[in-house]
């Protein structure tokens, strides 16, 4: 008899090791998934325990059952609504050397009544900063099973499997009685919860003051506990508190950070480049082979000149974006990046923005989707909302390959020294998206109205060597999703472009040829071609929408390439090397040459003028080209209001700034 | 007035807010203000009795850090100022 998959669910505050145990038990056999019926994601996994086959559901770290930002709430939520998910075991991960603040969620979680284990997590961890903890005391205290681990070194979790197992008896003892007007804890709570959810005002303050008498007296009870369990050595060294003393020191605590991030810098544009030319290579090679192998003809074309390089286009930015999410991931699990949030708390407030919303505005630097994300530890709302609507401001990957472009025409490469003139323009622009992304926070600062009260209570974790196991599969998810999700729209796209490019309404492809039969120029074909454009379905979009744009120094060629980019930045790349024929769009230098001899038919002057790069650089550094993002931001607000209003600001802006720029320069 | 002030001097103890104590000085919390925030603070472990340790000062001058259960606490000043404490 095949036996029925038993669901375990993880509990725990956020910097308990939870993540760490859950990559320890699952290894790579986890997904990110919608629940059923809606959009929020949960992170199952699936192992064996004997023959015995378990799903592990990771909810989001929360300090307390009373939810107070988007992440908390997902996993009350979740909680309380036990019937839909069908948790068998709670698996509540505590950090031994903080046990006083993590009791008081475990307190909370053991009074909704489900079987409880409690893995008492960085044991070893506790005792250097001379904490000693009585297990069994424990043990018999909270009448639950404690399973002492350390889920860094993954020890401890056979013994840790086996009591998952075997728990099976409801948890029976109550902490705390919950008030005359609720018989149960689970229904006070969820009374609670329907109030928050519907945000009446009144009711939550009343909710409040039962809450925080909850608290002191779960803390109480929680102290006497520790009394018996614990015995503390205060005058054990702390490495934390030394390290913080030069990371948040007045004139060291910013030159730490700002060369962390020259180095993350220096990472992505010369570390990735090599990678990067071999991915070019590579795919450039198979567009020729398939033009070689395949027969002249819509197939063969098809794939060379519109799906190959559409990959290509995305493939070839992947280092960039590892090494970005790797180097991200390793600040954050270090524990360093609340420090940047501690010592940018003070400048961020003066823009509406909050310490917590550096790490999303960072993060943009690679991709705005996770990051949009990662707001959800920002508890108050307009703080939250903020730094979702100016997140995409922040240059990201996609708009790299375009800026080098871009780049590369307004300059040419002079030689290879470590500081060159194009590396700055690029930390310019990156510069751009930074005081755009303040900017406009400042403005929806004054225009967004403020129903709480800003705060910033943040946990400092203690220093912690990153886990590569964990950095990995961090990177792994966050990357596979990036490509997966650009690379959908990529190929989409670059289909359906190819087709709009390479048929016209009609018989005016005909005519071209007709008209071209007794010309006998070198030049016949690349002539033939671009007339054959002007004609096609995609010529006519430009040129339907070269009016407008005119004004910003593009004409309808450009036009194409910014319809096509609407849905992901780094189609431009692909779409111009497409629309001048250029065979081979992986070769960058080609096409810049190509591009730098482009004349405008009016007056003969460069297509691409400075002002004209300069317009089109601006252009991108602040267009909402990413309906990715547009996407996530519906998401997470749940709202279509704030995808339009994004789109519209950043794309509206866009258009401003170009036209002042283009008109100034030229 | 001035007799007000001297009473207040003379006290064994004074009261203060946690924003007002000096790097390293530690404290003994008294009363956490009711406000929108009380619970989360009180969750985080300032409550009354809790013993706490102002650590270090952002370089901008806030927020401030504090030690509290041998756990590190970041909150803006605005914040440590709901926390009543007698420093120790």
């Amino acid at each position: 008899m095949k036996k029925k998959e038993r669901h375990i669910v993880l509990v725990g505050n956020p910097n308990s090791g939870k993540t760490t145990l859950f990559n320890a038990l699952t290894g790579l056999n986890q997904k990110i998934s919608n629940l059923p019926g809606t959009t929020i994601e949960t992170k199952t996994g699936h192992f064996i325990i004997g023959d015995q086959q378990v799903k592990i559901t990771d909810l989001p770290g929360t300090y307390s059952i009373h939810p107070k930002g988007e992440d908390e709430l997902i996993s009350i939520d979740y909680l309380l609504n036990f019937q839909k998910h069908e948790i068998d075991v709670i698996l509540f991960v505590a950090d031994a050397s903080n046990l006083s603040r993590n009791l008081l969620l475990y307190t909370q979680v053991a009074d909704l009544g489900y079987p409880t284990v409690l893995a008492l997590n960085m044991i070893d961890f506790a005792k250097k900063k001379g904490i000693s903890i009585d297990i069994e005391d424990l043990s018999r205290i909270l009448s639950v099973i404690v399973c002492p681990i350390n889920a860094r070194a993954e020890i401890g979790l056979d013994k840790l499997k086996e009591t998952l197992l075997k728990a099976d008896a409801a948890h029976q003892t109550t902490f705390f009685e919950a008030g005359d007007n609720a018989s149960n804890y689970h229904r006070y709570l969820q009374l609670h919860l329907l109030n928050l959810i519907q945000n009446d005002a009144e009711k939550v303050a009343n909710n409040s003051r039962d809450i925080s008498e909850e608290t002191i007296a779960r803390y109480k009870k929680i102290d006497k506990i520790i009394n018996v369990v614990q015995k503390k050595n205060v005058n054990a060294a702390n490495l934390t508190q030394k390290i913080d003393r030069i990371l948040l020191h007045p004139v060291y605590g910013f030159l730490v950070f700002f060369t962390t991030l020259f180095i993350i810098f220096q990472f992505i544009f010369k570390v990735a480049d090599y990678p990067m030319i071999w991915i070019e290579t590579i795919f450039s090679t198979i567009s020729g082979n398939i033009k070689q192998v395949l027969p002249e003809g819509m197939l063969s074309s098809l794939l060379a000149d519109g799906i190959i390089p559409g990959i290509g286009g995305v493939v070839v930015f992947l280092p960039q974006i590892i090494i970005l999410f790797t180097l991200l991931a390793m600040l954050e699990d270090s524990g360093y990046m609340t420090r940047v949030s501690f010592i940018t708390d003070r400048l961020m407030r003066k823009f509406g923005l909050n310490g917590k919303s550096v790490v999303p505005l960072i993060g943009g630097m690679a991709c705005a989707i996770p990051s949009i994300m990662a707001t959800r530890n920002i508890e108050n709302k307009k703080d939250r909302l903020i730094t979702i609507l100016v997140t995409p401001l922040m240059s990201c990957s996609a708009r790299l390959p375009v800026y080098t472009l871009l780049v590369s025409l307004l300059i040419v490469d002079k030689g290879n020294s470590w500081l060159d003139a194009r590396g700055l323009i690029l930390l310019g622009m990156y510069l751009l998206g930074f005081i755009a992304a303040l900017l406009f926070a400042f403005i929806f600062k004054l225009i967004l109205k403020q129903k709480h009260k800003s705060f910033f209570v943040l946990e400092l974790p203690d220093y912690r060597k990153p886990r590569l196991k964990d950095i990995f599969v961090t990177v792994k998810s966050k990357a596979g999703d990036f490509v997966f999700n650009a690379g959908k729209i990529i190929l989409l796209v670059s289909i359906v472009l190819w087709f709009l490019a390479s048929y016209g309404p009609g018989k005016r492809f005909e005519t071209i040829e007709k008209n071209y039969s007794a010309y006998s120029g070198t030049d016949k074909q690349e002539k033939i071609q671009s007339e054959k454009l002007e004609a096609s379905y995609a010529g006519m979009l430009g040129k339907s929408i070269e009016p407008a744009i005119k004004p910003l120094g593009y004409d309808w060629k450009i036009g194409i390439a910014l319809i096509t980019s609407l849905a992901a930045r780094e189609v431009f790349v692909g779409t111009i090397a497409t629309i001048y024929s250029v065979g081979d769009t992986d070769d960058e230098q080609l096409l810049s040459k190509v591009l730098s001899e482009q004349k405008r038919i009016d007056n003969g002057k460069p297509v691409y003028s400075y002002a004209t790069i300069l317009s089109l650089l601006v252009f991108y550094a602040f267009a909402m080209q990413c309906f990715s993002t547009l996407a996530v931001t519906y998401r997470e607000t749940k709202s279509i209001k704030w995808p339009v209003v994004q789109m519209l600001y950043m794309t509206g802006f866009a258009y401003l700034a170009s036209l002042v720029v283009y008109q100034l320069c030229s | 007035m001035l007799l007000f002030r001297n009473v207040l001097n003379c006290a064994p103890y004074s009261i203060m807010n946690a924003s007002e104590l000096k790097r390293g000085e530690s404290a003994k919390i008294r009363h956490v203000e009711f406000n929108e925030l009380q619970n989360k603070l009180i969750e985080m472990g300032c409550f009354e009795g809790n013993e706490i340790r102002m650590l270090y000062v952002a370089p901008l001058g806030d927020p401030i850090a504090f030690d509290i259960n041998g756990y590190i606490l970041g909150l803006r000043k605005e914040e440590a100022r709901l926390i009543q404490v007698v420093k120790l």
